[in-house]
């Protein structure tokens, strides 16, 4: 088992032929155990990307291929769009890789899609992965194995570290998803806790945070109540100033509020072992095996 | 991106809302001549982007306008915060009987715009939040159906407002969310919103943040970016499309992910080094980029050892490779630099740095125990 994404998607990529598109496309492809079936660029209808034949439109090519997730790659400026053209098509999982989109784009979009039913996660994320099944977005193949250990996090590269980590030690994932770095995004760290808490394969939690909002906050008191497997967490941010956005839109201490200070008492309060940098998260998930 | 006082009220005043007459001047003269123009008793106010202009002696009232010129000279060159002040704004002054704060913010959990009134205006809401949050009437705004006519009389309603100014509270709360949602806005606020003896309402003061990743819909916006109040790398920077912050310590970081460039720093930190700054090449970086980053760190006298992260994802290993040696050969060094490349196409990149005489390390913990020790050695 594993969550949102497994060998029964059927994936399709928006901006296909960009940039991006393209060349994560190939990745996608190469990762292969999940299959890329179509893939959209208004106007470029017809062609092929890594022998994945190109639609002009979501509709057209759930149409034809029966695709029931996409991953966005397309330009900030677009994405609101192609969000809604997706969630319009019948997707019900819609993971947006971009970053930049307006956050009021996505407060429009979410307030949407909830209605729709869909499930948006990111933007501005790295897409999730299960391990050996399926590969949505940019998270390199090479360092995931399939295993027991859940992992939702707010940033891309800093949770490739912590699966290359705890691959190395030989613990694989279940599924890793990336929420992405924005103040507002479509899935947040409740409702993956709350996936892996009800998933069978997955035996322990990673949960990657930073500073800025209160999402870890509102995870850490979902967890005392409704979480009883382990979760190991880490936070980014200790050493960042306050009122500067550190990249992330969202990653900013605003009225002296949302500092990773506050984030890990909050967890460690409802009883999460919080790590001091993230290759002692493998440490911590070896120790809770040994009990 | 911060708007300026008399930038965020002259976009207000786009959108119905009343705020008092008056202009901004860069040196005594202007204040001057804008005091006379406007007749009677002003306010002269200092354009910076930080709080506490107020407590810091840089805003003044002045009864005609000979003491407006004498308060714009004090004002202009003054030091708030650090900031040098180059523009004053004078107003008309209100003959003020009551202060409301009315404001739109993010709100985050919830997701959505939330509109924010107190009867105690003129103080910072933070401050109200603190010590008396019952005294803050909220409405979220469901991006659907915009801000209703009912929420905006409930908020007068709560915060004890007397109905003969109901109406035109409402034009005003309308005017300031229709202000916020079509200019990308992440807060709109008027503090204080006053009522003046003669009975009217009056925005007298206006602050505004704008999203950065809206800005594209907004050249007329981007163009009002006061850079004099960043740092020169910082502005540099943001041209190149890097996420810089600068920071005091001795090692320069250049990562790519803003949760790992945290990380960077929080982890040289913890093995007893400091970080020069924060910098996130972002996604997909390509070597001219790179180039600019290894530029803008090697520019900053405090750096002793640079420390490269790079995990690759959409962010290839050989492209920051290539950026690193094209730096190099662009701007020598004699810091040494610790690199660390995992992920897409890395180990091309480790080929290419091999080269380069560079020490390299395999987990973060060993990058940063070096870089570390790097700066130590110097």
């Amino acid at each position: 088992m594993s969550i949102l994404v497994d060998k029964n998607t059927r994936l399709l990529v928006q901006g296909i032929t960009g940039r991006e598109g393209t060349f994560h496309t190939g990745r996608m492809v190469d990762y292969g155990a999940s299959v890329v079936v179509a893939g959209v660029t208004p106007g470029k209808g017809g062609q092929q990307v890594h022998g994945v034949p190109v639609f002009d439109s979501v509709a057209r090519a759930v149409d034809k291929t029966g695709a029931n997730t996409s991953v966005i790659y397309v330009p900030a400026r677009f994405s609101a769009d192609a969000i809604y053209e997706a969630a319009n098509a019948g997707i019900s999982l819609i993971v947006c890789i971009t970053e930049g989109v307006p956050v009021l784009d996505i407060i429009a979009v979410r307030a949407y899609l909830d209605q729709q039913g869909a499930r948006l996660v990111g933007p501005n994320c790295p897409g999730l992965i299960t391990p050996g099944q399926a590969k949505v977005g940019i998270i390199p193949g090479n360092i995931v194995i399939p295993g027991p250990i859940g992992i939702v996090a707010r940033s891309g590269t800093l949770t490739y570290e912590v699966m290359y980590a705890l691959t190395m030690r030989g613990f694989g994932q279940s599924t890793c998803v990336g929420i992405g770095g924005d103040p507002v995004n479509g899935t947040d760290f409740i409702d993956c806790l709350e996936m892996f808490e009800a998933d069978p394969q997955t035996e322990q939690m990673v949960l990657i945070g930073e500073i800025g909002g209160t999402d870890e906050e509102q995870a850490a008191e979902y967890i005392q109540e409704h979480v009883t497997k382990p979760v190991t967490a880490f936070i980014a941010g200790q050493t960042a100033p306050p009122g500067k956005r550190m990249g992330h839109a969202g990653a900013i201490i605003q009225g002296g509020a949302g500092t990773a200070a506050e984030k890990i008492a909050a967890l460690a309060a409802a009883g999460v072992q919080v790590a001091e940098h993230p290759e002692q998260i493998a440490d911590i998930v070896a120790a809770n095996y040994k009990g | 991106m911060k708007l300026h006082e008399y930038q965020s009220k002259r976009l207000f005043a786009k959108y119905g809302v009343p705020i008092p007459p008056g202009d901004i001047a860069t040196t005594p003269a202007e204040a001057r001549k804008v005091a006379q123009e406007l007749g009677g008793q002003v306010v002269v106010k200092s354009q910076v982007l930080v709080g506490g202009r107020g407590k810091a002696g840089g805003i003044k009232l002045a009864q005609n306008p000979a003491k407006a010129e004498a308060a714009a000279r004090q004002i202009l060159g003054m030091d708030i915060k650090g900031i040098t002040v180059g523009t004053v704004l004078v107003d008309s002054a209100a003959n003020i009987k009551t202060e409301i704060y009315l404001g739109i913010v993010i709100d985050r959990a919830a997701r959505r715009p939330v509109m924010m009134a107190s009867a105690e205006g003129g103080v910072e809401i933070e401050e109200v939040a603190r010590t008396n949050p019952g005294a803050i009437i909220k409405a979220h705004i469901d991006p659907a159906l915009g801000l209703r006519e009912f929420q905006t009389r409930d908020i007068a309603l709560n915060i004890g407002l007397n109905r003969a100014h109901w109406r035109a509270f409402n034009k005003i709360a309308q005017g300031l969310y229709q202000c916020f949602w079509a200019n990308d806005a992440s807060l709109a606020e008027i503090n204080p919103l006053v009522i003046t003896a003669e009975g009217e309402l009056l925005a007298v003061d206006g602050k505004m943040l704008i999203d950065d990743n809206g800005l594209f819909r907004h050249p007329d916006l981007a163009r009002m970016r006061d850079v004099s109040e960043e740092t020169p790398a910082e502005v540099q920077a943001r041209q190149f499309g890097l996420s810089y912050v600068d920071l005091d310590g001795e090692i320069g970081c250049m990562v790519n992910g803003a949760g790992l460039a945290m990380t960077t720093m929080d982890i040289i930190k913890l093995f007893g080094g400091s970080p020069a700054n924060f910098l996130d090449i972002g996604g997909g970086a390509k070597s001219d980029k790179v180039a600019a980053a290894l530029r803008i760190i090697l520019a900053d006298p405090k750096v002793k050892a640079v420390l490269f992260n790079v995990f690759g994802g959409i962010t290839r290993c050989d492209e920051v490779a290539a950026g690193v040696l094209e730096a190099l050969r662009q701007v020598p060094t004699e810091a040494p630099m610790v690199a660390r490349l995992v992920g897409t196409n890395a180990k091309e990149g480790r080929a290419m740095l091999a080269s380069a005489n560079m020490i390299t390390a395999t987990t973060l913990a060993e990058a940063a125990q070096k870089a570390v020790a790097a700066a130590r050695g110097r």
